[in-house]
């Protein structure tokens, strides 16, 4: 396209934006709800699922055997337990490992500890402690130790996961959903922007036709506007998004202080290394199908 | 340039609007169309234009057949033709000169040559010096000799106006109908459909005259009678 028919098309793009404001006006901002809606649904899903994965990594199953279980049935259980995907990694923690830990911790190496002599209190306490890699799988993992032979006991971190999990769940079918009808709007209400403005328009679109224009050319103000209208229906919520996200971040930590050691949240830069992108392309592609759509069915050369 | 063989359009039931026709103009002829209304002369321009399809028969305009032309060519073919109507069909919102380039800027003319072109044509149909009012600000004649140059910019080979002097008062018609002359002096094949009986039977043209989509008469140096 030469500089001067680009530069003609770009100016009909405008002139049809200012000529219908209103109409405009009420696609952008339909589109920049339902980008700021997806913008919200990302950030927390991709902060619960982070938290879950810290969680994944910190809090462990613990495996406690049945009484006079010997190392050798200890590591049997252990092997089996291997073989299970899910599990990142473990530690295997025996009885005199358990006192020693024990002694240290509440008893400061001090001499109370003495008065048991080698009398292990904690002669029952052999553990592996394991690790996982995907948190929704804790469940069936239990189920199969707990299966196991001379398993007495499995410790699991159930709430935790549970509740993240189905926090994650729940936010998504309804983001989704939302953002979905939220979609279809937007190009419903784009394309209608641009039908008004074809039809505003009818008489100089047919004067270009008299003219010898191409159907692509008599297209392209209106592909122009769709695109414009998408790009600021993105970058709109972007923005916004943008200044909300570290305010909601540092609210929930002062709100909440006792979250403060436990949860950590993804840095605004990292999130918006995808929202950004993401943003830009739902924007552009709701207002190029919006165009497309009204085109199509009004601008039948 | 112009050929209709037995050319037939009917929209729908009833008399058609064109009831096979045989026309055939040559290279830098000057024709009036003239006949009642509701006789087939817009209809006429429109086949002309591919704007419709004829219902049978075939249509040659400038070498090319138009029935079965494929759609991507029409935009081409049309740019050939210039075309004014009685309503003058300006844009409202520009000035005269963006009202011609506008014609330019459609064929992606660079600017180098808009520039040139625009004010040349301007010049030509008389309008030197108004290029910066707009349409409301012209009288009638004025606004048709702004329709003029855009469909004259593209330097079309035919120039088909469809009543053009139909809005205006006898003196400006008269104007208006020697700048079209003028225009048909310098090679374009000219087809001017027109009510206007004085200048038809002052200008001594070759004339078609129209009822009920028949052609009545064609005859050079034609007067327009009572059908
Ligand atoms: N789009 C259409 N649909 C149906 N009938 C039409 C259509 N356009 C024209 N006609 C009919 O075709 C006939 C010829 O119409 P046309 O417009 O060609 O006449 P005309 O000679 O230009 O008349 P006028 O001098 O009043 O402009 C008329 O009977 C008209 O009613
Ligand atoms: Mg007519």
């Amino acid at each position: 396209m030469r500089p001067s028919t680009l530069w003609f098309t770009l100016k009909s793009g405008f002139k049809n934006i200012r000529r219908n404001w209103m109409f405009s006006a009420a696609s952008v901002l339909t589109m920049a709800a339902c980008i700021f809606l997806f913008g919200i649904f990302y950030s927390i899903v991709n902060n619960v699922s982070y938290l879950t994965r810290r969680l994944e990594e910190e809090v462990p199953i613990t495996v406690f055997f049945v009484e006079g279980a010997t190392p050798d049935q200890m590591s049997e259980v252990g092997k089996q337990i291997e073989t299970r995907p899910e599990v990142a990694r473990m530690e295997f923690e025996s009885a005199d490992e358990a006192w020693e830990k024990m002694k240290e911790d509440y008893f400061g190496g001090s001499s109370l500890a003495e008065g048991f002599k080698d009398d292990n209190p904690l002669i029952n306490s052999s553990n592996y402690r394991i690790y996982l890699n995907d948190i929704t799988k804790q469940n069936a993992l239990v189920s199969f130790i707990e299966g196991l032979d001379y398993v007495r006991e499995v410790n699991q971190s159930e709430q935790a996961a549970n509740t993240l999990g189905n926090i994650n769940r729940i936010v998504s079918y309804v983001s989704i959903s939302l953002i979905v009808i939220l979609l279809l709007i937007s190009i419903f209400l784009i394309s209608n922007t641009i039908s008004v403005g074809i039809a505003v328009r009818s008489e100089e679109i047919g004067i270009m036709k008299y003219i010898g224009a191409t159907d692509h050319f008599v297209r392209a103000p209106f592909v122009l506007e769709g695109i414009l209208l998408g790009l600021v229906g993105a970058a709109i919520p972007l923005v916004v998004l943008y200044l909300v996200y570290n305010r909601a971040v540092s609210y929930i930590l002062t709100r909440f202080s006792v979250l403060n050691n436990v949860v950590e949240f993804i840095p605004v830069t990292a999130i918006f290394r995808t929202l950004i992108p993401v943003g830009l392309v739902l924007g552009l592609g709701i207002g190029l199908f919006g165009s497309f759509f009204s085109t199509r069915k009004h601008l039948q050369v | 340039m112009i050929d209709l063989i037995d050319v037939t359009k009917s929209y729908g039931k009833g008399l058609p609007a064109l009831n096979h026709a045989n026309i055939h103009v040559d290279k830098g002829e000057f024709v009036f169309v003239v006949g009642s209304s509701g006789s087939g002369k817009s209809t006429l321009i429109k086949l002309l234009l591919k704007e419709i399809d004829s219902t049978s028969g075939k249509i040659i305009v400038s070498g090319e057949q138009l029935e079965g032309m494929k759609h991507a060519r029409i935009p081409k073919f049309r740019r050939k033709l210039g075309v004014v109507f009685q309503d003058f069909r300006l844009l409202r919102d520009r000035n005269v000169y963006e009202n011609v380039a506008f014609a330019q800027h459609v064929l992606n003319r660079p600017n180098r040559v808009i520039k040139k072109r625009v004010p040349e044509v301007l010049t030509e149909v008389g309008l030197a010096g108004k290029y910066k009012s707009m349409p409301d600000e012209l009288s009638g004649g004025e606004q048709q000799r702004v329709a003029l140059a855009r469909a004259l910019v593209n330097r079309p080979e035919i120039l088909l106006a469809d009543e053009p002097t139909g809005n205006l008062d006898p003196k400006t018609s008269v104007e208006i109908m020697k700048l079209i002359e003028q225009i048909n002096n310098r090679g374009t094949t000219v087809l001017v459909v027109t009510h206007n009986r004085e200048i038809v039977n002052y200008m001594r043209k070759r004339v078609i005259m129209m009822n009920q989509g028949v052609i009545l008469s064609d005859e050079r140096e034609g007067g327009y009678r009572e059908a």
